[in-house]
């Protein structure tokens, strides 16, 4: 979304600010056309790239998608199924039959709990919101360490970076093994020092992101580690 | 009530009010966004002695099930005075004014937000009057159009809550409490700065087409001048490193 930002003049715009004309563009994310001008429909940052005018919102809800690797947390369980929450307007459902394991009816909460938290993947969401989760694929597992941070879902294209540039390195500054979630949620596991550094990381990030780049915050993160050293 | 009450002095002799403004002067107004860290998106608005804050969560799944829309989000608004609002206790809970208000929001904010873009989902709006002193409704929309839109929920546009009235015959902007109690009309409007449009309009008391006129000329200029303080108010929040 929000990746390779140049710095720091970025315009904020509000619901319903014109924010020039359509003549020739496209209108992206957040922008409505009207007539021959484009409206902002959220608070956030206008973005003009490809010839597409856009809006990064400051706060924007997770809208699940299939295929999305999300970082869930089991909500409530039934026989044969999990609800999980998925940090979304609607929980995502995970049946048994998705699951790793053969579970027996019956059996759910002796796999997963309430609280325990999964990677899972959005196998389908249908036209009223309804997410299908899947846990069968390379990687998807229950999670038993490590922390889990919230970013808002709008910062996670640029916590990863082009081609994951960014995510690498983060995972090297702090020794660290992290899986970012498209619905807002980072899962972190490394020493308690290693977490720290990755919490501290992605929490300026958050609130600087819209200021500087997320190069120039790792650099310096680095460079204090280096120094440290 | 907006019979007027004769013997109510509400104008000096000189043409201003009581409270020394002119008759097209707005109280002071200040708006603070993101008062509430909890809360998806919540702004504090102050509109001479009234306080009014509010704050929005969601989009959630809409429960109980049967207000869920296939087809679009629902807007589920909650006003409220706050018991030490005023200096007559109010009694806590829901009363006929204070649904008649949160389902007159309610209505206004659905015109506004992209609602098709969430469907069975609910936007919990929850508006607090903390202080009261006439116009309380007007804050409160007022509040919850700058919550909605620190939440990062899709608008057309902002809704500007202002009201004009009508006191001693002459037609005034933006009613305190004597004026609001003593006078002979009210005519609060929720605007649509940026095209605007009107969202809501009520009318308590009578105005004759000119005075109408003159009093909703007064409510858009009113209107932009408070957008104007909106616009400050989520700039500051963000742009100005201030949260």
């Amino acid at each position: 979304m929000s990746q390779g930002q140049a710095g720091a003049e970025q315009r904020l715009v509000t619901p319903g600010m014109t924010v020039g004309s359509s003549a020739g563009k496209r209108a992206g994310s957040g922008i409505i056309a009207k007539e021959n001008d484009f409206i902002a429909t959220q608070l956030g940052w206008l973005r003009e790239r490809n010839n597409t005018v856009s809006v990064d919102p400051i706060n924007a809800a997770y809208m699940p998608r299939s295929g999305d690797l999300v970082v869930a947390v089991v909500a409530e369980v039934r026989n044969n199924l999990w609800f999980m929450d998925i940090n979304g307007s609607f929980q995502g459902l995970l049946p048994m039959s998705l699951a790793p394991w053969k579970v027996e009816f019956g059996a759910a909460r002796q796999h997963m709990d309430v609280g325990n938290v999964v990677l899972a993947r959005v196998q389908e969401v249908d036209e009223c919101h309804n997410v299908v989760l899947t846990m069968k694929g390379v990687g998807l597992r229950r999670l038993n360490q490590g922390a889990v941070e919230p970013v808002p879902v709008q910062h996670i294209d640029r916590l990863r970076g082009e081609n994951n540039a960014h995510l690498q390195r983060l995972r090297d500054v702090c020794d660290a093994r992290i899986m970012v979630g498209e619905n807002g949620r980072v899962w972190i596991d490394a020493s308690l020092d290693g977490i720290a550094l990755a919490r501290k990381t992605i929490r300026r990030l958050v609130a600087e992101g819209h200021m500087t780049t997320f190069d120039s915050i790792l650099s310096d993160i680095e460079s204090n580690k280096k120094g440290d050293a | 009530m907006m019979g007027g009450y004769g013997d109510v002095k509400l104008l000096k002799d000189d043409g201003s009010r009581l409270d020394g403004r002119k008759v097209d002067e707005m109280r002071p107004v200040s708006i603070q966004a993101g008062v509430l860290p909890a809360a998806d998106g919540s702004a504090m608005v102050t509109h001479g002695l009234n306080v009014a804050v509010a704050a929005v969560y969601g989009p959630m799944e809409a429960h109980p099930r049967k207000i869920q829309r296939q087809d679009r989000a629902v807007i589920d608004v909650r006003y409220n005075m706050a018991p030490f609002s005023t200096s007559d206790r109010i009694r806590p809970g829901f009363n006929r004014r204070s649904r008649e208000i949160s389902k007159v929001t309610a209505e206004s904010l659905e015109s506004v937000v992209l609602v098709e873009r969430y469907p069975r989902s609910k936007i919990r709006v929850e508006i607090e009057i903390l202080a009261a002193e006439a116009g309380t409704r007007c804050a409160g929309i007022t509040a919850a159009s700058v919550a909605l839109a620190d939440a990062g929920i899709p608008m057309r546009d902002m809704i500007v809550g202002v009201a004009s009235g009508k006191i001693e015959d002459t037609v005034v902007l933006d009613l305190d409490k004597a004026e609001d109690n003593y006078g002979q009309a009210d005519l609060p409007v929720g605007i649509l700065p940026n095209t605007g449009e009107i969202a809501f309009l009520q009318m308590d008391g009578d105005l004759s087409p000119e005075e109408y006129e003159l009093a909703m000329e007064y409510n858009f200029k009113a209107a932009n001048e408070i957008h104007e303080i909106m616009v400050e108010a989520l700039q500051r929040r963000y742009d100005g490193g201030e949260a």
